[in-house]
């Protein structure tokens, strides 16, 4: 189970491995850049959608 | 520095890791509702299959979609998100050295969830739920129904909670150094999925729900549509996309447990798991291509060009697990050729076959599939036939499924501390599973092709009806894959052999699970062993060379279907 349960150890963490060993900054992004790009996004055309002319 | 609390631990005389009792237990309730939802989803499963069948046509056309609810929901949604559950708990306690931050939590948790989904499945079956898992308005089911799912989506988030205090005690009582082990990181990618998956599900499901008691939007039927879809999409989709981080977290555990493997890259491993946090729940907007209220720009961006990203971490996973286990091979000394390590690999530990067939089905079937599909031009000769479901059984069953199936038979022994009887049949029980669900994907896929629609038990498509009895007779054989499975597991669970005191007896031979063990407790790292993974580089070649053929047909089967003169 090492590599389960053990870490790297080595030289302090870069800003990347920083980025990564924060849950709490992954949480935010997962839920802001979907939320933005997807959702928001998709709401807001519906917002601007025109009652369809009926022929 | 360890956190428990004083009687509430023990050691597993198998890997040597503490098990929290409070955290074991609901490992033990999770998994167990999880497997029963498996059961009954699987007999309303071969119930749908038989009707798809043309010469048996089973059931009668309502009781079809009344079974196919019944199966959509407790397949997708309880017996995939119970296990997942049981997941986080074991990742974020036993995995970190430490303890459940919260059994309260954890009780209310099971209890909403457990208490939904048996309301759910009750509406259903009294005919008061005739509304697909989708629930799509206008159609209308009882408010029982839709507080059911309300109940389950709070109760799992409040498990997710739960985890990520684990997470926050955890840190906070330095119960390990550095990073989280890569598993653990996986496991917070799908918790993270799952908040954004819930958010979405309380923005629609609370207000059907109110709408079904008459309060807000008036009734039911009176919800827009368009924005329903697209709300619920922001459920649907990214629910699946937990699948798709949990079950590659659970391959990494599992390549790691049966063969000895260990990630070539960390940082890599870890930055497609963050690629999966960011991009992966933009696929949403599959469901809604040939949705006429929103624009091709939002399409074409969130299904093709963001979610690439999303694709491309799929793609790092699908060659580092292989390639992982191909150097733990090769440093065993089965370092024969381009494949002698393959050869070799341990086909009879149904953990390692299933986590193996479990990412073949879900890269070569489901991943190639998906991406195909969720081109916007080719989704419009392919929306709504039956080439759907084949996709996404090819990677909510034959990936997620058989990668949690392969997990149970470690998770038995470990947790339960009790042996699988009838290992001969244990062991050939990944290979039904795949064997069927291959069929079945396969029959969906060409049935669909021919034209023939999902969601209906009608047919008569011309060219469907050799697919459609594909699809029956895969059906059998899945079916019978999973019984096989929650018959040892139940049997397991209750009158297993104990190896309480001991190791587990584990799936391989003595020399084999002792030179597994050598790797998993020793310092080594891939990369400085100077061994390659040319075998697992030509599996690629040999999927990119699958994948250029498959979406090269569709587009040409797009291109026939105009003709320019
Ligand atoms: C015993 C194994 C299984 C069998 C025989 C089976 C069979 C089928 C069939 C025939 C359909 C109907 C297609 C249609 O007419 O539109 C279907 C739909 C579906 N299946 Fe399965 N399946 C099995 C396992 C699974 C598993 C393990 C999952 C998920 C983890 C799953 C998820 C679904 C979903 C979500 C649908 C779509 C429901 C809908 O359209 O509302 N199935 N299945």
């Amino acid at each position: 189970m090492a590599e389960a349960t053990t870490q790297d150890e080595g030289p302090p963490p870069g800003t990347i491995q920083k980025i990564l060993d924060n849950p709490w900054l992954l949480l935010v992004l997962g839920i802001v850049i979907p939320t933005l790009s997807y959702t928001v996004w998709g709401l807001v055309e519906w917002f601007l959608l025109k009652p369809a002319e009926l022929p | 520095m360890e956190n428990f609390l004083p009687n509430k631990m023990r050691v597993c005389d198998t890997t040597g890791l503490p098990v929290c009792l409070e955290a074991e237990r609901f490992i033990k309730l999770n998994a167990v509702a999880a497997v029963v939802s498996l059961l009954i989803g699987a007999l309303a499963g071969i119930t749908v299959a038989l009707t798809r069948w043309e010469v048996v046509r089973f059931v009668s056309d309502l009781t079809y979609y009344r079974v196919l609810t019944f199966h959509g929901l407790n397949m997708l949604i309880f017996w995939i998100i119970f296990m997942e559950i049981a997941i986080l708990y074991f990742a974020g306690t036993t995995l970190l050295k430490s303890r459940l931050a919260s059994p309260a939590l954890a009780w209310v948790g099971f209890i909403l969830m457990a208490g939904g989904a048996l309301a759910v499945n009750i509406t259903i079956l009294q005919g008061k739920g005739d509304v697909l898992m989708t629930s799509y308005p206008p159609l209308a089911a009882d408010p029982v129904f839709y507080g059911g799912i309300v109940s389950f989506a709070v109760g799992t988030l409040i498990a997710v909670i739960n985890f990520f205090l684990c997470i926050y005690i955890a840190r906070r009582d330095r119960t390990y150094k550095g990073s989280v082990p890569l598993v653990v990181f996986g496991a917070i990618a799908a918790a993270i999925i799952a908040v954004l998956t819930l958010l979405h599900g309380a923005a629609i499901m609370v207000p059907t729900f109110l709408a079904s008691l008459g309060i807000g939007w008036g009734s039911v039927s009176d919800i827009d549509p368009a924005v329903y879809r697209l709300v619920w999409w922001g459920l649907g989709h990214p629910s699946q996309q937990i699948n798709v981080a949990a079950h590659v977290a659970v391959w990494y555990l599992l390549a790691t447990l049966t063969t000895g493997a260990r990630p070539l890259s960390q940082s890599v491993c870890r930055v497609a798991f963050v690629l999966y946090i960011l991009f992966i729940n933009l696929a949403s907007a599959h469901h809604l291509l040939v949705d006429p209220g929103v624009s091709a720009e939002w399409k074409m961006w969130n299904t093709s060009y963001a979610l690439y990203l999303a694709v491309l971490a799929s793609m790092i996973h699908g060659f580092t697990v292989p390639a992982s286990v191909e150097i733990a091979m090769r440093k065993k000394g089965f370092n024969e050729g381009l494949f002698g390590w393959l050869k070799a690999a341990p086909w009879k530990d149904p953990g390692f076959s299933a986590m193996f067939l479990s990412l073949f089905i879900f890269g070569f079937g489901g991943g190639v599939t998906g991406v195909t599909l969720g081109t916007h031009q080719i989704n419009i000769i392919a929306h709504n036939t039956l080439r759907i479901p084949g996709h996404f059984h090819m990677t909510v069953a034959g990936g997620t499924s058989l990668a949690f199936m392969g997990l149970a038979y470690y998770v038995v022994p470990l947790i339960w501390r009790r042996e699988y009887p009838v290992k001969a049949l244990c062991r050939l029980q990944p290979y039904i599973f795949a064997l069927g669900l291959s069929m079945m994907a396969i029959g969906m896929v060409a049935a669909g092709m021919h034209g023939a629609p999902r969601r209906t038990p009608l047919s008569g498509v011309e060219g469907a009806g050799p697919w459609l009895a594909l699809l029956g007779i895969g059906g059998v054989v899945t079916f019978t894959g999973v019984l096989i499975f929650v018959l040892t597991t139940v049997v397991a669970v209750f009158f297993g052999k104990s190896n309480k005191g001991g190791p587990i007896e584990g799936w391989q031979d003595m020399e084999r699970m002792k030179s597994n063990l050598a790797l998993i407790t020793s310092d080594w790292q891939p990369s400085k062993t100077g061994l390659k993974a040319k075998g697992t580089v030509a599996l690629v070649l040999l999927f990119m060379a699958w994948f250029a053929v498959y979406y090269f047909a569709n587009w040409k089967a797009l291109a026939d279907v105009w003709h320019v003169r």
